[in-house]
């Protein structure tokens, strides 16, 4: 076998392939669940966070800075382990999608709320003094002025920022939540052989170049803007 | 509550489990040193690549930034961990860390550089040149200074990234901070040395995140 054979073999093997590809495609679907809830609750959390922080409530502003903090500063993979391994010693026990969810959905939130917020720092105070003297209140100016423009400074960063933390849906194997990863890596040391791993890289490919593009064009359309 | 102090807040067990997590936190260091350096040397090529008008050297910079923003780190790890050895190339964890994280990190720096390069004025290039200086003289003393000042928050965002990457090594049984703190977590049936870990991961890279926040309050102004 020549060299190029052997590498094939190990990693395009197509009775593999097809062997392992419906374990991997069981696979995706539960990455794109956990995914797709953790950007709806991440980006709603984040956003609503962000706009309580306009009304300057000291206490409550001070709560959400740190939680922001906090969040952006933890590596997820430790609290994933943190919250599986030890809270059941305090009497709950999470399943591993939930506990997955629930540490993505947070660090989404996290960074989510610091982008909207910069939106609406970037709003000048002159809008706000004039949506509240033509009577809209400040609740009004917040969510018919504020929101739109600060929605739109924040999109490509929150683009990337949801690619980024969705990605970390194959986080779930070390914990046994049977997404794409850990459907692979069962199937690899089942048949002895890399072929599912590639397919695993395929799936992802497959699922997040588009958002990749879809980030690329929000970039360059941003910057187009700002010249 | 006395559950919750027990089990999380132990201080005899994390008093324990100190001179583990000190002695992974020195690996996670070593870690971070060898990723971050290799991210940085490797993006700055990969944005020239990614800038030159040259288009064998443009498209392939292309390509390997998308794929490595689409591929999730832990994927790419786990890939050269143990799919590597099938095709007969023995990998050891520190170096598989390395590959996986230098390859993901060049292709996120690489945007940050190319952001930055582009931010400085096209002029500026042009001034260079009338003056006689080539244009790798340009790059290095005229340009490239003030791209990274321009990026200094993102640039300092992405690192952060970068170290909490680094406990994605604990699955390949690298004995990095995370690693050390579960293994004594599981010795002792008690989670106080997670929280040891994630307090020292917090007390590291808390001063970090605020930094980047006021820099981009700076900005906004």
């Amino acid at each position: 076998m020549t060299g190029m054979e052997r590498f094939l073999n190990t990693f395009f093997n197509p009775a593999m392939m097809r062997a392992h590809a419906p374990a991997v495609i069981d696979g995706v679907w539960v990455t794109l669940w956990i995914a797709i809830a953790v950007v709806i609750a991440g980006v709603a959390v984040g956003l609503l966070l962000a706009c309580l922080r306009t009304y300057a409530n000291k206490p409550l502003n001070f709560f959400i800075i740190c939680f922001a903090d906090i969040f952006r500063a933890l590596p997820p993979l430790v609290l994933i382990l943190l919250i599986y391994f030890g809270l059941p010693s305090a009497g709950i026990r999470l399943s591993g999608p939930m506990v997955l969810f629930i540490v993505l959905a947070l660090t989404l939130a996290a960074f989510a709320e610091e982008i909207f917020w910069a939106g609406f720092a970037s709003v000048e105070k002159g809008q706000w003094e004039a949506g509240i003297a033509t009577g809209l209140g400040f609740t009004g100016t917040l969510i018919h002025v504020a929101l739109p423009q600060a929605v739109r400074l924040a999109t490509p960063p929150l683009v990337n920022r949801v690619l980024a933390i969705t990605k970390m849906t194959a986080l779930g194997s070390v914990i046994g939540v049977s997404e794409i990863l850990s459907a692979a890596m069962s199937a690899q040391s089942f048949s002895g052989s890399a072929t599912p791993l590639t397919l695993a890289a395929i799936a992802y490919l497959v699922i997040f170049l588009p958002f990749v593009f879809v980030a690329r064009f929000l970039e360059s359309r941003q910057s187009w803007k700002g010249r | 509550m006395d559950v919750i102090f027990d089990q999380f807040f132990n201080l005899d067990i994390m008093r324990q489990a100190l001179p583990l997590l000190l002695s992974g936190l020195w690996m996670t260091a070593k870690l971070c040193a060898a990723v971050i350096l290799l991210g940085l040397v490797g993006g700055l090529f990969v944005a020239l690549a990614n800038l030159s008008p040259r288009l064998w050297l443009k498209i392939p910079a292309i390509i390997f930034i998308d794929i490595f923003r689409a591929l999730p780190p832990l994927v790419l790890l786990i890939f050269l961990y143990s799919g590597l050895p099938f095709a007969g190339i023995q990998i050891s964890p520190f170096a598989a860390v390395a590959l996986a994280f230098f390859l993901n990190n060049s292709s996120y720096y690489a945007e940050v550089y190319r952001a930055g390069i582009l931010s400085v004025a096209k002029g500026q290039w042009e001034a260079a040149a009338s003056t006689g200086l080539t244009k790798s003289q340009t790059l290095i003393s005229i340009i490239l200074p003030q791209a990274v000042r321009n990026v200094l928050p993102d640039l300092l965002s992405n690192t952060i990234e970068v170290v909490k990457l680094t406990s994605l090594a604990s699955v390949v049984s690298l004995s990095e901070l995370l690693f050390n703190a579960n293994m004594a977590r599981s010795i002792t049936y008690n989670a106080s040395p997670l929280v040891l870990a994630a307090l020292i991961y917090l007390v590291l890279l808390w001063p970090l995140v605020r930094l980047v926040s006021r820099f981009q309050r700076r900005l906004a102004a």
